[in-house]
């Protein structure tokens, strides 16, 4: 446990003296700038502790977004829109609910192309060419389509975060419904097994691990979707609404802050999937 | 010496099996292969795996095909089992195509590997054909425990493949091809990759679960010790093209197969000839 603590412990000290230098760097000029102007002194202490405590600085402290995350989680109740956790459940909601649909697409797909080789050849280059469209560039296109047939709200964003996360999803089934070892396919042959029974009681388990990494991959391209997806709705809630709103008014401190809660929020979807990949393949994955 | 003339020896093996309660309702043959022929394709030049097999397989014996890699032991098991397609010649199974006899689950398979799936615990796996076979599931559940308990396996339905020895999953895979109760059982070298101690251990086990069944039996191996062990004739084959040399009764030795028998001139003598056979073929030239 130390062993594996100590190293983690001395990159993370790194990174942040790393982060305090750039934001006193960052920052000098305007913090000089203002003691200036107030005619007060401009000694490297007297900068420094100016450049650490701006309302509006170029690069926050880690200690500034620190205090405005926990302002934010503990001096508002959960349901305010003050409140970051509320604007993270936003997004969880439609980083989830575009996460299923994605999975629905992606393995509907994964099966046609692994059964049917006219897809092969005519979809997947399609599937590709698909990712390779700016998300930035499609996801204000997807939100006025679909606005226009009378559908706003949570749908546009999920359907953002499906278009993003099927693809993982898609390529990483194709392998693991081809996976099956022949041997195992021959045994489906002697008991006569339908094409059907072959594919829940054969294909399908033995693509699980695929899955189980395709999806941590897609859960965190999820959320990235989700946020892209409330910036062109000028949204009034979620972490992308709040990363504008942000940057309207210049408070980088609670951009910052609406950033690591973005990443926690990441951090917990792909804890939660790991936690169903062990439970779900624990005992018969530990080969 | 070469083929025995196929009737012959169906009528012999008919005058033993007398008494079995399956030879009065059915035909003493299992599988009969004429002049069967199988030829693949491949990219520089066609490969000849089995030229003109001639095989009579009766009710209730043990046959075991052996012969150096390459001769088409493995691949006659498999057009048994309609796993492959012969290019030309018969073969019938129960009278059937092997295609019918699959389709009617009329065999159980045993792999080289154990082939069991990873994600399903032991009791699971023996159940997988039950399930596909639509069996209801206390039934299923039944089977399964009555087949682990033949192959010396009760108290191990709950664990995954990987918690158990080589040894032991291939014993589930073969109560697995036992639950479903065929009267044909094709075993492909299924102790091929085990130690000796067990692979003896496994085959004692497996002649008294042929006695105790009277199942009829295709056994793959390259082992000549494991083919006269185990079986009541021994079919020699040869490599390029896969071809029959040799079919060797083994009347000399006891239906009740311990592995005493193994010092025995009988046992001795027939070993000899298969090895006979095994040169004749050329199988150490190349």
């Amino acid at each position: 446990m130390i062993r594996r603590a100590l190293p983690v412990t001395v990159m993370t000290l790194l990174l942040l003296a790393a982060w305090y230098v750039g934001a006193a760097w960052l920052n000098w000029p305007q913090a000089a700038e203002t003691l200036t102007r107030a005619g007060r002194s401009t000694g490297f202490g007297d900068v420094l502790a100016q450049a650490y405590a701006m309302k509006r600085p170029i690069l926050p402290t880690p200690d500034q977004v620190v205090a405005e995350l926990w302002n934010s989680l503990t001096g508002y109740a959960p349901s305010s829109p003050r409140n970051l956790l509320f604007h993270a459940w936003v997004t969880a909601e439609a980083a989830l609910t575009g996460l299923a649909m994605g999975l629905l697409l992606g393995i509907l797909l994964a099966a046609g192309i692994v059964y049917t080789r006219t897809l092969e050849a005519s979809l997947l280059p399609w599937v590709i060419a698909s990712q390779t469209i700016p998300i930035l560039a499609i996801a204000p296109m997807i939100v006025v389509i679909l606005g226009n047939i009378g559908l706003t709200g949570l749908l546009p964003k999920a359907v953002i975060c499906m278009y993003l996360c099927f693809f993982p999803i898609t390529v990483g089934m194709v392998k693991g419904l081809r996976s099956a070892d022949p041997l195992w396919l021959d045994l489906m042959r002697t008991y006569s097994a339908s094409g059907m029974r072959a594919f829940w009681s054969l294909r399908l388990p033995a693509s699980m691990p695929f899955l189980f990494a395709s999806l941590k991959v897609s859960v965190a391209i999820s959320v990235v979707g989700a946020i892209v997806g409330e910036l062109p709705t000028g949204g009034q809630a979620g972490l992308g609404a709040r990363l504008l709103s942000g940057s309207y008014y210049g408070q980088t401190v609670q951009i910052w802050a609406a950033l690591i809660m973005a990443s926690l929020l990441s951090v917990a979807l792909i804890a939660v999937v790991r936690g169903l990949e062990l439970v779900l393949l624990g005992r018969a994955g530990a080969r | 010496m070469t083929s025995p003339n196929p009737l012959d020896v169906r009528e012999a093996t008919a005058a033993r099996q007398g008494s079995d309660r399956a030879a009065s309702a059915m035909s003493p043959v299992v599988v009969e292969a004429r002049r069967l022929s199988l030829v693949y394709s491949t990219a520089d030049k066609p490969v000849t795996a089995l030229s003109e097999v001639d095989l009579t397989i009766a009710r209730g014996d043990f046959v075991s095909l052996i012969g150096p890699s390459g001769c088409g032991k493995t691949t006659l098991l498999r057009v048994i089992a309609d796993l492959e397609r012969p290019t030309s010649g018969q073969i019938a199974i129960e009278g059937m195509t092997p295609e019918q006899a699959r389709l009617r689950r009329l065999y159980g398979y045993v792999f080289q590997a154990p082939a069991l799936y990873p994600w399903r615990t032991v009791e699971r796996n023996v159940m997988l054909p039950l399930e596909i076979m639509g069996i209801a599931r206390a039934e299923r559940q039944a089977r399964a425990r009555e087949q682990l308990e033949r192959v010396g396996l009760v108290g191990f339905e709950r664990k995954f493949p990987w918690q158990l020895s080589g040894g032991m999953q291939q014993r589930v895979s073969i109560a697995r091809a036992l639950a479903l109760q065929p009267d044909l059982l094709l075993m492909d070298e299924p102790f091929g990759a085990l130690d000796e101690i067990t692979r003896d251990h496994l085959n004692l086990h497996l002649t008294q679960l042929w006695r105790a069944t009277g199942k009829t039996c295709v056994f793959v191996t390259h082992s000549i010790a494991e083919a006269v062990f185990l079986s009541t004739r021994i079919v020699v084959m040869s490599p390029r093209p896969g071809r029959i040399l040799d079919v060797i009764d083994c009347d000399s030795l006891p239906r009740e197969r311990t592995l005493d028998i193994r010092e025995s001139p009988e046992f001795a003598a027939i070993a000899h000839r298969v090895r006979e056979g095994l040169k004749e073929g050329h199988s150490y030239d190349d």
